[in-house]
């Protein structure tokens, strides 16, 4: 009935608004409406209660996370955990997430995070996982799009500072993982003076299950002791290739912001990973002993496992003939965009007043016709002249990464001049150029990396403010700028700060997530070896020392809330379930002198902290999450006796013990 | 003729009770922007936006000492015979065609049919009255008797935060189209037979 009625009030209220402004509507004129449209707080303006029209995933960078923003607005929804601990969430330092941050180096506890890339189908993105890179302890991660938290996180031997990543093929087949300090590989002990033809840049490509989305390094390929940069797949008839900047092919391994600046040109590495595959299933390759983890989120036991892998599939490139190119392009490259036609790849050199467009039919043809100009290493350069498809002269100073949108435009970003330049691929010529405060470094078209871009905004990430916001002391945030890019120039909208460094960003059309954002996990559906499905089931468990606490929450009581018979230097575990089955229902726990951070726990989730009583007495814990109305009261009692005490373990709630009378 | 077959099909509207449901009761608040809401079928309660509807329901009366909503009441184990009973009683009556207890069905039906509001409000009352005493939150009338929770039988009302919506669902609507047409079963059928006596 409710739903008849609501229309039909609609209705009427519709025509009474049409019948009383009317008149007023008509008398507004044309010219205050297009200082409406022109006004770029209107365009950025999302009103209280209505949604954003794109999410963007903004690299947190040095902060080890990925932060979820709203565009236009630049609201920030939530900063997911990813290569950090997060007291706030308990990310990294529960028991069950503890595992996700463990390497080959044992725990640790921060990463920085760089590119983050979503998954696509048949070149469009799908938004089924978001992946991110870590440079200092190479990994990778998958985050999940429908509950926004991190289910996998893999680590990459042979390898140091995981720059060139993610960056996901058109169908998801890949993922990449560059090198960009060359190292011994494997590691070995050696003087630093003999890196030149000893250090090795290793090329890993990660298979990406189509259905699970698990990630498993499929090779690597043991490349020359470039630094590789940066990294883009083909698309479209580049399908089947992926393209690595690199600089520092000098090859020194000491004040490189001079010596590796001395070669007229650097190399884009082309490499046929399809190839490589067929040379794969041949027998080609060898698999060689490397210790890497492996770390895995379970949604069904809400508990992370992680293994030690001990071998990896290296591909020397003198074994794949046919497979890898070089691409000589000016000056320490550091971008190398594919436009989504898959044709031009654009080499952005960083020390060059000037950008390289290279065309892939070009290159296809110089490799048919053998168009080399010598080799490093074994491996074809091919001759710049029989590839270039043309060069973008003068556009600004420190060119760094590029965009594109449908129309045949690409947006690329310059560090020194501080400007973003739209220019034409095909015609070569700067359209428009805006400033930006400052510094940018990576700008993001949501679709960017993909055969179709939602070229409506761009964003561009600058390192430095000074004096863009209010002054914090020292240190200040870094930002991101907002521009529409729907008209022939470039509209600077605004101007937000972000978290830690904006590294790069993905984004997406928010209906391509929104709808499939999950509200709960289902109680019944909880699998882990301590989850209570009801009051009835807490309890309260002595092994020898440890003490194993099955707790639940619910509104607005914890269950059992008066525990006694733990003793100084028991390790008590507080395995904690939030019985609620509703959305946005959170509970939080802490416990005076834990020696961790609280708990932040989900409707049907389990987490588990660790508790090591230092002194006799009667220690409370309580909810942090404000959940209800009666959240003050959500609290609870652990009395701690001397260690050779002879109190038994004790629960209750409500002085009955829970399950002796009938509960919820 | 087409008295029987009006009758065979009223009676067999009727069906619907076991598909769809009958009545339902929403709560709606500001935090609730998807409000809860409770389906009643033959047989069941279910939540009606969400599957834990119920569930969050208990939660929130639980504050003022509202009884939770059972599993299962004794009327979902009879309701359903005696409507199953009632459809097959009236097509055996379109059947034999004997116009006259049309309208006996339809009064029986009626009275069932009031009585089942009746019981649906009894237990509304006592869902709404009958409240912990030692409720975390106590909420007097002005003039100091104890503040009911009751939602409406039909209509919509203001319950403390929640604006709390009682109506009929489509089940109803196929109950009381049918329970019409057995109406109209009868009415057809007695100038059937008026036309039939004057034909002779």
């Amino acid at each position: 009935m409710k739903s008849i009625f609501k229309p039909m009030l609609s209705v009427v209220a519709a025509s009474m608004m049409l019948a009383s402004c009317g008149p007023d509507l008509g008398s507004a004129d044309g010219a205050n409406n297009s200082v409406m449209a022109n006004d770029a707080a209107s365009k950025t303006y999302v009103a209280p209660g209505d949604h954003d029209e794109f999410y963007a995933f903004i690299s947190g960078g040095f902060s080890g996370q990925l932060a979820v923003y709203g565009l236009p607005s630049g609201r920030l929804f939530r900063v997911i955990p990813v290569f950090s601990q997060d007291p706030e969430k308990g990310y990294g330092y529960n028991e069950e997430t503890k595992p996700m941050l463990n390497t080959s180096h044992g725990f640790v506890p921060w990463g920085d995070s760089h590119h983050p890339d979503i998954s696509q189908s048949k070149g469009e993105l799908d938004g089924r996982w978001v992946f991110i890179n870590e440079n200092n302890t190479p990994r990778v991660a998958r985050i999940s799009l429908e509950t926004f938290e991190t289910e996998e996180i893999l680590e990459i031997p042979n390898s140091a500072g995981n720059h060139s990543s993610t960056f996901v093929t058109e169908n998801t087949e890949y993922i990449v993982a560059g090198t960009r300090f060359a190292v011994p590989a494997p590691q070995k002990d050696m003087p630093i003076a003999d890196y030149k033809g000893n250090f090795k840049g290793s090329l890993s490509f990660i298979k990406i299950d189509p259905n699970e989305g698990t990630m498993n390094i499929a090779f690597q390929i043991r490349m020359p002791g470039f630094n590789f940069d940066l990294a883009h797949p083909g698309r479209g008839k580049s399908h089947g290739w992926f393209f690595f900047s690199s600089y520092n092919t000098e090859e020194s391994n000491t004040l490189l912001e001079v010596n590796a600046s001395q070669n007229d040109k650097d190399y884009i590495t082309a490499v046929n990973w399809q190839k490589i595959e067929e040379y794969i299933a041949k027998g080609v390759g060898t698999m060689e002993p490397a210790k890497y983890a492996h770390n895995t989120w379970n949604d069904d036991t809400h508990i992370a496992t992680s293994v030690m892998e001990d071998e990896v599939l290296i591909i020397n490139p003198e074994d794949v003939p046919g497979a890898i190119y070089f691409l000589p392009t000016p000056k320490s490259p550091h971008g190398c965009d594919v436009d989504p036609t898959g044709e031009y790849i654009i080499g952005n050199g960083k020390l060059a007043a000037a950008l390289t467009v290279h065309s892939f039919t070009k290159m296809v043809k110089a490799i048919e016709d053998k168009a080399f100009d010598g080799d490093a290493y074994g491996i074809p350069i091919l001759q710049f002249e029989a590839i270039n498809y043309g060069t973008l002269e003068q556009p600004g100073l420190g060119p760094l990464h590029t965009e594109f949108d449908t129309r045949g435009n690409a947006y690329t970003t310059f560090f020194i001049s501080s400007e973003v330049v739209k220019w034409n691929v095909k015609d070569l010529k700067v359209i428009d150029r805006q400033p930006v405060f400052y510094s940018v470094g990576h700008l993001m078209i949501p679709g960017g990396n993909s055969a179709k871009p939602f070229d409506k905004y761009l964003v561009a990430m600058n390192k430095i403010t000074k004096d863009r916001y209010l002054p914090t002391g020292p240190e200040v945030c870094q930002s991101a700028q907002l521009f529409d890019i729907t008209g022939e120039k470039m509209e600077l909208l605004l101007d937000f700060p972000t978290i830690g460094e904006p590294h790069y960003a993905a984004g997406c059309p928010a209906e391509l997530l929104a709808s499939k954002s999950q509200k709960i996990f289902k109680l019944e559906e909880n699998k882990h070896p301590y989850v209570v499905k009801n009051e009835a089931e807490t309890k309260v468990v002595r092994e020898g020392n440890e003490v194993h606490i099955y707790m639940s929450m619910i509104r607005s009581h914890f269950s059992p809330d008066n525990i006694e018979g733990v003793k100084v230097g028991d390790k008590v575990f507080f395995h904690v379930t939030n019985l609620e089955q509703d959305y946005d229902v959170p509970h939080g726990i802490s416990m005076i002198g834990a020696n961790t951070s609280e708990l932040l726990i989900m409707p049907g989730r389990t987490e588990t902290f660790v508790w090591n009583p230092k002194q006799e007495g009667v220690w409370p814990f309580y909810c942090t999450d404000f959940c209800s109305a009666l959240h003050q009261e959500m609290q609870g009692y652990v009395r701690v006796s001397a260690a050779n005490s002879d109190i038994q373990i004790s629960y209750t709630l409500d002085d009955e013990v829970p399950g002796t009378e009938e509960d919820l | 003729m087409k008295s029987r077959i009006i009758m065979i099909v009223g009676s067999l509207m009727l069906i619907a009770v076991f598909f769809k449901p009958i009545w339902n009761i929403t709560l709606e608040a500001p935090q609730y922007p998807i409000p809860l809401g409770m389906d009643i079928y033959i047989d069941r309660f279910e939540g009606a936006n969400d599957e834990f509807d119920i569930k969050n329901i208990n939660l929130m009366n639980h504050y003022v000492g509202m009884q939770y909503i059972p599993e299962s009441i004794p009327e979902f184990k009879s309701f359903p015979y005696i409507v199953g009973f009632m459809i097959a009683l009236g097509v055996i009556l379109g059947i034999t065609g004997k116009f006259k207890l049309y309208l006996g069905w339809f009064v029986l039906m009626s009275i069932l049919g009031l009585l089942g509001l009746y019981d649906f409000y009894l237990w509304e009352y006592d869902y709404g009255h009958n409240l912990d005493p030692h409720a975390i939150m106590q909420f007097k009338n002005p003039d100091g008797s104890p503040m009911g929770f009751q939602p409406p039988l039909w209509g919509t009302k203001l319950i403390l935060n929640f604006t709390a919506h009682s109506y009929p669902r489509a089940a109803a609507f196929f109950l009381g189209g049918g329970m019409g047409l057995t109406f109209v079963a009868f009415i057809v059928g007695f100038f059937e037979n008026k036309k039939k006596k004057l034909n002779l």
